[in-house]
């Protein structure tokens, strides 16, 4: 199993998480995982609407001590 | 101590001349001295290029010699940094000469990527530089009427770049008594219209006010020149009559080179601002991993924090203080209105309305810029 390759977007607002997410995918081969943290309220739903839309796939979202751990698997 | 600065841009300028002004004593007794590497003679103020772009400045205007902006006691030359040797202390330039430091500072920056995405660079205009500015400008002086769609790569230098494209076309059109004949497009690679939400916020019904059309979670994907079409990742498409890209970006090539960072961004501490690994190099502005804006502001106060810390550690051993992640952003809305951003690491921006009064705090900048970069202001 490849590694998981940690974003941490925590605290920031500018370029925000899911323009993290983006720049990472980007830059990451087919097949890999990435695990998003994010501190925004809104991650939780617009991350999955964004990965979703494009094509990629969700393998789990959820909240622990306020941070969210959004974990993707580029498919594409 | 030996301090070496690569890279002469704001990040770079801004922690040399901060470092020699704290550390004149110590230099003069040569306990300190601070090189420079820089790959240009010439310093440009990039925020101009948009004003390039709409013919309200000359490029000419965005230069400044290098040199002229550096305290005399530093050492400068004009050759880029092409080996780095971490574990040896010491960098080699594209000349061959091999410098050594104690401390060294990564400011390097970044650069446009259009070629990443197929046709951006043949179908699109921008603004990045100050060749495409000028060829932008000239696009825009020949266009008579049609739909104009504007795209956004990721990452990008200036998140607020796009908001500010969209109002200098409004008012551009409309001085020329043609926005009625002009449809513009935006289009954004999230779900809403600015990734600051307060920026999305303010922003939006100023567009809605302007009659632009919004498309979000748009990621470009290709261009089809010849039809004129621009393509998402999101499986959407727009036809245009003009295409404007604020293009994607990676880090300088020489950083790549060297495997100090992937796509050219260093790994980077975001309250130390030194490079994962490596305590005595520090990382500034655009050359940094970090998830903060791309721009000469942040630049601006990573290098306030930089200078400080490593003056701290030439004086007393240890450096005194983070970086918060603060930012300061102008946001240009239209060619006579402005407004700004500041935010950091725990506060998000309160944007206020745009006002006169900071347009021409903005234009005055244009020209305090100097004062800046020379770490005077």
């Amino acid at each position: 199993m490849s590694e998981i390759k940690i974003i941490d977007a925590r605290d920031t607002f500018c370029p925000g998480p899911l323009m993290e997410l983006i720049t990472h995918m980007k830059q990451a081969s087919v097949g890999d995982t990435l695990e998003l943290l994010s501190t925004d309220e809104g991650s939780g739903a617009d991350v999955p609407e964004w990965v979703n839309k494009v094509g990629h796939e969700m393998i789990s979202n959820e909240k622990v001590d306020g941070v969210w751990h959004i974990k993707i698997r580029k498919a594409k | 101590m030996r301090i070496l600065v690569v890279g002469g841009g704001t990040g770079g300028t801004i922690v040399a001349n901060n470092l020699a002004r704290r550390l004149s004593a110590e230099m003069r007794a040569r306990r300190a001295r601070i090189t420079m590497l820089s790959a240009s003679d010439k310093h440009m103020y990039q925020p101009g290029l948009l004003y390039v772009a709409f013919g309200q400045m000359t490029p000419d205007q965005l230069y400044r010699d290098q040199a002229s902006l550096l305290e005399p006691s530093i050492e400068f030359h004009v050759d880029p940094a092409e080996k780095f040797e971490l574990d040896q202390n010491r960098v080699t330039t594209k000349s061959g000469k091999t410098h050594e430091y104690d401390i060294l500072v990564i400011a390097t920056g970044s650069r446009i990527v259009p070629e990443q995405i197929p046709g951006l660079a043949e179908g699109a205009e921008t603004f990045y530089t100050e060749a495409s500015a000028v060829k932008m400008f000239k696009r825009l002086r020949e266009f008579e009427g049609g739909k104009v769609a504007i795209v956004v790569g990721v990452p990008h230098k200036c998140p607020i770049a796009p908001v500010e494209l969209v109002f200098s076309l409004h008012d551009y059109f409309k001085s020329r008594g043609i926005r009625d004949k002009v449809a513009i497009k935006y289009h954004y690679p999230i779900g809403r219209m600015h990734t600051i939400e307060n920026v999305a916020k303010w922003a939006k019904p100023e567009f809605e006010r302007m009659g632009i059309e919004i498309e979000t979670l748009f990621n470009v994907k290709e261009v089809d020149v010849e039809n004129k079409i621009v393509k998402s990742e999101e499986d959407t498409e727009t036809n245009y009559d003009l295409l404007i890209a604020i293009p994607p970006h990676k880090g300088m090539e020489v950083i790549e080179d060297n495997k100090l960072g992937q796509a050219g961004w260093i790994p980077t501490d975001r309250f130390k601002l030194t490079m994962n690994g490596h305590d005595n190099v520090y990382v500034v502005g655009d050359t940094t991993n970090l998830p903060v804006s791309k721009t000469g502001s942040a630049a601006h106060f990573e290098a306030e924090v930089i200078s400080e810390n490593i003056a701290s550690i030439v004086k007393i051993g240890t450096p005194v203080r983070d970086y918060d992640g603060k930012v300061y952003c102008f946001i240009e809305a239209g060619h006579d209105k402005a407004t700004y951003a500041m935010f950091n690491y725990q506060n998000p921006p309160d944007l206020k309305p745009a006002s006169k009064p900071m347009h021409w705090f903005k234009t005055a900048y244009n020209q305090m810029y100097w004062t800046s970069v020379r770490g005077l202001l």
